[in-house]
């Protein structure tokens, strides 16, 4: 045990304990393949894992607090920090919740753009995660390839909002901006291309002895334990739970849309993998299809972007420039901000870490009340507790990263 | 007279709501209304006291008794199919009532259903832990009482989560500001320099959005330039803010209406 005083500080990452052989070390916060600030008390048999204390809250911002004291529509960039490599799915759920909470009826075309920057969003997000679980098992290839498609992507998306990791793509009622002309030749150019890119990753890693190694039979959760960790999205499908809330409780278009949940009986991270694979081609094969419904708004004339409730969501811009009315109304919602119903909603959606779930607890007033944001990646991190303990010291990394945690999300 | 600051919701007011404002509700219908709710509910009832059940935005919301929350989430796991426990938390009503309100977010994946627990309890008592039958409870309940205090009992590791474990406070009650108190303020500083240097250091500002106009060290102002650190001083004169190009630079040359071009369509 340290003696701490000033001369010799107390170092947190190079302290250890030995008791009968037990070594007690950090793993953490800053190792580079923690994905981020985890800290990872491991207990240590030789090279087994006896026990595992994720320790979390290095990028506690205090968000559900800055929700309290923020209007609604002040609070969606915020949300863009969640899950920072995916971030429109985080604002599209926090929309979402808003939008349950005062009812309101979404044009057809926002829900189509909404669906593309959800798997554009999916995508970057799974391209994200297997580069960096490449990179932390040796695959440094892999993670340049991968980058590369998912610079294409942030491109597509900055051609949309200008931004390239912190969107704020959508907006409580619809979205901001139509698609610029060129986001549909670009997405489409990407789109026939990327079924080699898979391809590629696919031959370097599938059947690499020192992948498989590292993958196959580590990491093995039990259906049972992913449903009591409250394990969701790729998660709990690789431990073959077939539950995918796009399918079974749709949301936006994704009932008109024909694309397959894939699962997996096996439970560990080579299932994870194949199953990160597999959804980038649904997700592909997604964006195809709305596609062709962002073509048939088009021809059908539907041009709102935004839902029309006056109390709520401002009117559109040019209203506001030509209507006094309008203008007013715009003024008080920015101002002070829209008033939700008195009620409260827990709305899911699947993020590409899993469940993404708004709980908002409204009291009529402008800022609500209590928001709880139930982000995956927590729960996937708190499953290291039990997962961990019996495997060996470097599994930690592969499980670490077939995990797909992100601590923007985690600590919220 | 000083404006009047209640001590008990620090959070913050919408500083103008109209006289005759009244907020509406989100519809609730009755839980007869779908049959499998009914039935989950009627399982409950059968053995917890139901206070109010009702349901709302396509859940069930039943409220128990905080003493029956076990045994409520128990019937939920083993009778009615809800094999996910997705969320738990809790809402601080004590400035209303006095009381918390913890919540528990249940989700059926056979019967595609999601289900809210709710029970109210006073500020001191403590609620049974869900952990032996959802592993998801540990770092839930963890969550719960981290951010507001609200205690678990046979919790197998209660302790903080998110802040560190001396901490003081707990951020989310109504009664923590935003900026947090007065022990945030010196956490830092007593961490790393130690109590004896609160003097020297003083209180870590937690407002980031402080401006000091007199600080020259960290701030500037905009027409009042002057060198990193130096003493501020009233009587110095402006800094003019003319345009650097005024004179003409190289390479840069000024509008000029005549060849300017009016674009027609996006630029790419």
């Amino acid at each position: 045990m340290q003696q701490p005083n000033r001369l010799r500080p107390f170092f947190e990452n190079i302290s250890f304990d030995r008791k009968d052989n037990e070594m007690v070390i950090n793993f953490g916060p800053q190792h580079p393949s923690a994905h981020g600030q985890l800290r990872l008390i491991l207990h240590l048999q030789q090279e087994q894992i006896t026990k595992a204390h994720p320790d979390i809250g290095y990028l506690h911002r205090g968000m559900e607090k800055m929700a309290e004291n923020m209007i609604y529509n002040e609070f969606l960039p915020t949300t863009d920090r969640m899950d920072y490599i995916a971030s429109s799915s985080n604002n599209y759920g926090f929309a979402l919740a808003v939008e349950k909470l005062i009812d309101v009826a979404v044009p057809r075309r926002a829900k189509v753009i909404r669906m593309m920057l959800l798997e554009i969003n999916r995508l970057m997000s799974h391209l994200f995660w297997l580069a960096t679980t490449a990179l932390d098992i040796g695959a440094m290839t892999v993670f340049l390839y991968a980058f590369r498609e998912r610079e294409y992507l942030m491109d597509i998306i900055e051609d949309y909002c200008g931004a390239r990791l912190t969107h704020s793509s959508v907006r409580i009622g619809g979205v901001p901006l139509d698609i610029p002309d060129n986001f549909i030749p670009d997405l489409k150019a990407f789109l026939d291309k990327f079924p080699q890119d898979l391809k590629d990753y696919e031959d370097l890693l599938d059947t690499n002895r020192i992948w498989k190694m590292r993958m196959e039979n580590v990491g093995v959760i039990s259906t049972e334990m992913a449903e009591s960790w409250g394990c969701s999205g790729v998660m709990l499908r690789a431990s073959g739970v077939e539950w995918d809330i796009r399918k079974e409780e749709p949301y936006e278009l994704y009932e008109e849309v024909d694309f397959d949940v894939p699962v997996s009986d096996k439970g560990d991270n080579y299932a994870r993998y194949k199953l990160y694979m597999a959804e980038m081609r649904e997700s592909s094969k997604i964006l195809y299809q709305t596609m062709d419904m962002y073509q048939k708004c088009v021809e059908n004339n539907e041009t709102e972007l935004m839902a029309h409730a006056p109390q709520y969501i401002s009117a559109p811009k040019i209203d506001i420039m030509t209507q006094n009315y309008s203008l007013m109304q715009h003024f008080v919602l920015v101002t002070q901000g829209m008033r939700p119903p008195v009620g409260e909603v827990y709305i899911p959606t699947e993020s590409p870490k899993g469940e993404l779930g708004f709980y908002i607890n409204s009291q009529g007033g402008p800022y609500p009340y209590r928001l709880k944001m139930r982000a995956p990646s927590f729960w996937h991190t708190g499953i290291l507790t039990d997962l961990l303990p019996g495997s060996m010291i470097p599994d930690v990394v592969s499980i670490i990263g077939t995990t797909n945690i992100v601590f923007g999300e985690v600590d919220r | 007279m000083r404006k009047y600051v209640p001590k008990d919701d620090v959070q913050k007011k919408s500083y103008y709501t109209d006289r005759f404002w009244v907020a509406p509700q989100v519809a609730k219908s009755p839980v007869d209304s779908d049959e499998v709710f009914a039935a989950d509910l009627a399982a409950i009832a059968a053995q917890c006291d139901v206070v109010d059940s009702y349901i709302q935005v396509d859940q069930m919301v039943v409220i128990i008794n905080p003493d029956d929350n076990f045994k409520a989430a128990q019937i939920l796991k083993e009778e009615c199919a809800y094999n996910q426990l997705s969320e738990c938390s809790a809402i601080d009503w004590l400035a209303k009532k006095g009381q918390f309100e913890v919540f528990y977010q249940f989700l059926s994946m056979s019967k595609r259903k999601r289900v809210r627990i709710k029970c109210f309890i006073d500020k001191d008592q403590a609620v049974e832990s869900l952990n032996p039958l959802y592993r998801s409870a540990d770092w839930a309940e963890r969550e719960m009482y981290d951010m507001l205090g609200v205690k678990v009992n046979n919790h197998p590791y209660f302790k903080r989560i998110l802040m560190p474990d001396d901490w003081v406070g707990h951020p989310l009650l109504k009664t923590y500001p935003l900026q947090g108190d007065e022990a945030a303020s010196w956490y830092e500083v007593d961490r790393i320099y130690g109590k004896e240097a609160r003097d020297v250091i003083g209180p870590e500002n937690r407002d980031s959005a402080l401006v000091d106009r007199y600080d020259t060290e960290r701030f500037g102002r905009l027409g009042h330039e002057v060198a990193r650190g130096s003493e501020y001083n009233k009587d110095q004169a402006e800094t003019p803010l003319g345009y650097q190009e005024d004179g003409g630079v190289f390479a840069i040359s000024k509008f000029q209406e005549d060849d300017a071009v009016v674009i027609t369509d996006r630029k790419r």
